[in-house]
C-alpha cells in the first residue's frame, strides 16, 4: 500500500484539537442546557467527536479499525437516536414538559 | 435361597396396608392384616429352619444370603445381606413367636381403644425392623433394625399421646437410647477403621485371627463402645431409667417391646459379637458388673412400687442384668437362654397385668386390687405360672436360664453369685408381693363387678403360661454349642447349688408371711426403716440426679448460654448487623442519587478529569498503551 501522506497545510494536532473543541462543547452542553432535545443533540456532538479522533488515528497510523469503529459508533449512534427519540416523546406526553429538571422522580 | 427378606417384609406389607388405608378398614380387616402378616412371617421362619435343618441337628454353619450392595464406598462394600445361624434362628422364634401371641393378644387389649389402626400399624413396624436387627448380617444394617426399633418404641410408648406424661416418657425413651445409639455409632466407625468392613462373618474371623494373650487398646474401646450401645437399648445401669418410664404405653406394647423382644437387643448384640468381647477381658468384666448391679439395683426398686407395671418394669431390668451377667462371665448361652425363658414369662407377666388392668377398667394401682383370684381366675392361675417361672421355683423355665447364669457367675467370682442369689430372692418377693396384694386378702378397689378377660386374651396367655413352666427344657446352651462353646460344668459347692434350689422358695414364702398372714408386717417396716424406705421408693433418686446433673444443666446451658447469648446474641447479631450497617451506609449513600440526570452527568465528568489529572501526575497508565 503506497504511502499517502497528511496534506501538509493541516497538521495532525488540528484534527484531534478540533475533536476535543467539538468534545468539550458537547460535554458543556450536556451540563448545561435543560432542554432534553439539546441535551440530546449534545451527545450526539459528542459521538461525533470521537469519530473524528478515531479517523484521525486511523489515518495517521494506517489502520483500518479506526474507521470501522466510527462506523459501529454511527450506527449505535442511529439507534440510540431512535429510542431516545421515543423516550423524550414519552416523557412530554405525560409531563407536557422538556425540561430535564422536572424530570427527577427516580431519585433517593 | 430360603427367601428370608420376606419374613421381614410381610410385617412391612401388614404395616402399609394399615398404616395407609387402615382408617378406612373396619376392624376385622385390620385384624387380619396385622395379626396375619405376623403369623405369616412365624410360618415363614419355621419353614425356612426346617428347610435350613435347623430342628434336626443342622445349621451349624451360617447360612448366607446376600440380596444387592448397599453401599460401595472405596474398600469398604456393604451389602443388604440376611444370614441365619442357630443363635438368628432363636431370637427369629422367640421374635415372631411371642409377636403372634402378642398381636393375638393386642386384639383384645386394644378393641375400646381409639387408634386402633394406628396401633397395629406401628406394631407392624416393630416387626418389620426386629427381624431386620435380628436377621441382618453386618453391623450397619444391624443399626438400621436397631434405630427403628427405637423409633417405634418411641411412637408406641408416646401412643396415648393427649397425655403429657406418655409423650414424655417416650421423649425420654428416645434421648436415653440416642446416648447408647452414639456410643454404637462410634464403635461401628471403629471397626470400619480396624477391620475394614463391617460384615459379621468377616469381621468375626478376623477378630477370631487375633492373638488371644494379647488384647489391644481398640478391641477393648470397640467392646466397651458396643456395651454404651446395649445398655441403652437393654436398659442397664447407667442407661436404665427409660425403661420403667415406656410403662406409659399400652400394657401389649410393654410386654413385646419392653419385655420380651426389644431389649433383649443388646444382649444379642453382645452375644453376636462375642468374638470381639472375648478378645478383653476387661468388656467382660464391666458387662458382668453392670449386669449385677442393674440386677440387684432394680431389684431393690422393685420390692416397693405400687404400680403393677412399674414393678414388672423394674423386675425387666433386674432380669435384663442378669442376662449380662451371663455374657460378662463368658456363658454367652445362658444369657441367650435367659432371653428366652425371659421372653415367655415376663410376656406373660406384662399380659396378665394387661388382663388384670382391662378386669379393672385401668387401674393399676395394687392397693386397689385384691381378691382377684375369685373373680378372674384365668388371669389368676397364668400370672402363678409366670411367677414361679421368675422366682426361680426348681423346674420352672426361669429355674434352669437363672441357674446357668448363677453357676456360670459362681466361677467367674463367687460374690457375684452370692449377690445374684439374694437378687433372685428378692425377686421371688416382689413378684409375689404383686400376686398376693392382687389376687389374695379383700377387693380394696372401687371398679364394681371385675370381669374375666375374653378368649382372644387368655388364650395366648394359656399358651405363654404353658412355655414359662416347661420352656426351660428346650436345651438352649446345647443347641448353641456350635456358636458358644460350653465351659467345663464345674459344680456348684453343695452349700451354694442347695441355696439356688431353695431360694424361690424362701422369697414367695417371705411374701406370703409378709402379705397374707401378716398383712400389717409391711407397714411397720415401712416406718421403722423410714429413710430406706423413702430411698428406695423414690427409686434412689436417681431420676432427679440425673434431672439436676444432666437434664437442667443441658436445657438452662441451651436456653442461656446457646439461644440467648450465641444464636440470638452472636449469630443473629452479626446477620442483623450487616443488614443495620449496609442500611446506615445506604442512607448516606442515597442523597447522591438525586434523580437529575444533569448531576450525574457531572459525575462522570468529574471522575473522568480525576482519573486523567491522576494519570498525568503519577504516570499510571492504567492499561492504556500505544
Amino acid at each position: 500500500m503506497p504511502e499517502i501522506p497528511l496534506p501538509q497545510s493541516v497538521p495532525l494536532a488540528w484534527y484531534l484539537i478540533l475533536s476535543a473543541i467539538l468534545f468539550s462543547l458537547g460535554v458543556a452542553g450536556f451540563l448545561f442546557r435543560r432542554n432534553v432535545i439539546t441535551v440530546f443533540m449534545s451527545i450526539e456532538l459528542m459521538l461525533n467527536a470521537v469519530n473524528l479522533s478515531f479517523v484521525t488515528f486511523s489515518y495517521k497510523f494506517k489502520q483500518v479499525d479506526g474507521h470501522i469503529f466510527s462506523f459501529f459508533v454511527m450506527v449505535v449512534a442511529a439507534a440510540e437516536a431512535a429510542v431516545g427519540l421515543a423516550i423524550i416523546l414519552t416523557i412530554f406526553k405525560n409531563r407536557q414538559t422538556l425540561e430535564i429538571d422536572e424530570v427527577s422522580s427516580l431519585k433517593n | 435361597m430360603q427367601n428370608l427378606w420376606i419374613i421381614p417384609l410381610l410385617p412391612l406389607a401388614g404395616f402399609a396396608l394399615n398404616g395407609l388405608f387402615g382408617r378406612r378398614f373396619p376392624k376385622a380387616v385390620i385384624n387380619t392384616i396385622a395379626v396375619g402378616s405376623v403369623l405369616l412371617a412365624f410360618l415363614w421362619v419355621l419353614k425356612s429352619l426346617s428347610a435350613l435343618g435347623a430342628f434336626s441337628g443342622g445349621l451349624e454353619e451360617t447360612h448366607v444370603e446376600h440380596y444387592f450392595t448397599w453401599i460401595q464406598s472405596g474398600v469398604l462394600n456393604i451389602g443388604v445381606d440376611f444370614a441365619v445361624d442357630r443363635l438368628t434362628a432363636v431370637m427369629l422364634l422367640i421374635v415372631t413367636g411371642i409377636g403372634t401371641l402378642i398381636h393375638i393378644y393386642a386384639v383384645g387389649y386394644m378393641a375400646h381403644e381409639g387408634g386402633y389402626y394406628r396401633f397395629f400399624a406401628y406394631l407392624n413396624l416393630f416387626m418389620f425392623f426386629m427381624l431386620t436387627l435380628v436377621l441382618a448380617q453386618n453391623f450397619l444394617l444391624l443399626f438400621v433394625g436397631w434405630e427403628g426399633v427405637g423409633l417405634c418404641s418411641y411412637l408406641l410408648i408416646g401412643f396415648y399421646f393427649t397425655e403429657k406424661f406418655a409423650t414424655d416418657a417416650g421423649n425420654k425413651a428416645f434421648i436415653v437410647n440416642r446416648i447408647g445409639d452414639f456410643g454404637f455409632s462410634l464403635a461401628i466407625f471403629l471397626i470400619t477403621i480396624h477391620f475394614g468392613t463391617l460384615d459379621f462373618g468377616s469381621v468375626f474371623s478376623q477378630a477370631k485371627a487375633l492373638p488371644i494373650e494379647t488384647s489391644p487398646g481398640w478391641i477393648t474401646a470397640i467392646a466397651l463402645l458396643l456395651l454404651v450401645g446395649a445398655t441403652g437399648k437393654s436398659a442397664q445401669i447407667p442407661l436404665y431409667v427409660w425403661l420403667p418410664d415406656a410403662m406409659a404405653g399400652p400394657t401389649p406394647v410393654s410386654a413385646l417391646i419392653h419385655a420380651a423382644t426389644m431389649v433383649t437387643a443388646g444382649v444379642y448384640m453382645i452375644a453376636r459379637s462375642s468374638s470381639i468381647f472375648l478378645h478383653s477381658p476387661l468388656a467382660l468384666n464391666v458387662v458382668a458388673v453392670i449386669g449385677i448391679a442393674t440386677a440387684f439395683f432394680a431389684a431393690t426398686i422393685g420390692l416397693v412400687q405400687n404400680d403393677i407395671k412399674k414393678v414388672f418394669a423394674y423386675s425387666t431390668v433386674s432380669q435384663l442384668g442378669y442376662m449380662f451377667v451371663g455374657l460378662g462371665t463368658g456363658a454367652f448361652s445362658a444369657g441367650i437362654f435367659h432371653v428366652m425363658t425371659h421372653a415367655f414369662f415376663k410376656a406373660l407377666l406384662f399380659l396378665g397385668a394387661g388382663s388384670v388392668i382391662h378386669a379393672l377398667s385401668g387401674e393399676q394401682d395394687l392397693r386397689q386390687m385384691g381378691g382377684l383370684a375369685k373373680k378372674i381366675p384365668i388371669t389368676c392361675g397364668v400370672l402363678f405360672c409366670a411367677s414361679i417361672a421368675i422366682a426361680g421355683v426348681p423346674f420352672t423355665s426361669g429355674y434352669f436360664s437363672k441357674d446357668l447364669i448363677l453357676e456360670s457367675a459362681y466361677e467367674y467370682a463367687p460374690w457375684m453369685f452370692w449377690v445374684g442369689l439374694f437378687t433372685a430372692g428378692m425377686t421371688a418377693f416382689y413378684v409375689f408381693r404383686a400376686f398376693f396384694l392382687a389376687f389374695t386378702g379383700k377387693y380394696r378397689g372401687k371398679v364394681h363387678h371385675p370381669h374375666e378377660s375374653p378368649f382372644v386374651m387368655w388364650g395366648p396367655l394359656a399358651i405363654l403360661a404353658a412355655l414359662s413352666l416347661g420352656g426351660g427344657f428346650i436345651n438352649i446352651p446345647k443347641y448353641l454349642e456350635p456358636l458358644f462353646p460350653l465351659a467345663e460344668g464345674s459344680k456348684l459347692p453343695p452349700l451354694a447349688s442347695f441355696s439356688l434350689l431353695s431360694v424361690g422358695l424362701v422369697g414367695i414364702a417371705l411374701a406370703y408371711v409378709m402379705y397374707v398372714l401378716a398383712p400389717g408386717l409391711p407397714e411397720s417396716l415401712a416406718s421403722s426403716f423410714r429413710p430406706i424406705y423413702t430411698l428406695i421408693y423414690n427409686k434412689y433418686f436417681i431420676d432427679e440426679a440425673y434431672d439436676s446433673a444432666v437434664v437442667h444443666p443441658v436445657i438452662d446451658g441451651s436456653r442461656s448460654l446457646l439461644w440467648r447469648t450465641i444464636d440470638a446474641g452472636a449469630i443473629d447479631g452479626t446477620v442483623n448487623g450487616v443488614g443495620k450497617t449496609a442500611r446506615a451506609i445506604g442512607s448516606v449513600l442515597r442523597h447522591a442519587q438525586s434523580g437529575y440526570i444533569r448531576s450525574y452527568a457531572g459525575w462522570v465528568v468529574a471522575g473522568a478529569i480525576l482519573v486523567v489529572i491522576v494519570m498525568g501526575l503519577t504516570g499510571i497508565s492504567f492499561g492504556v498503551t500505544r
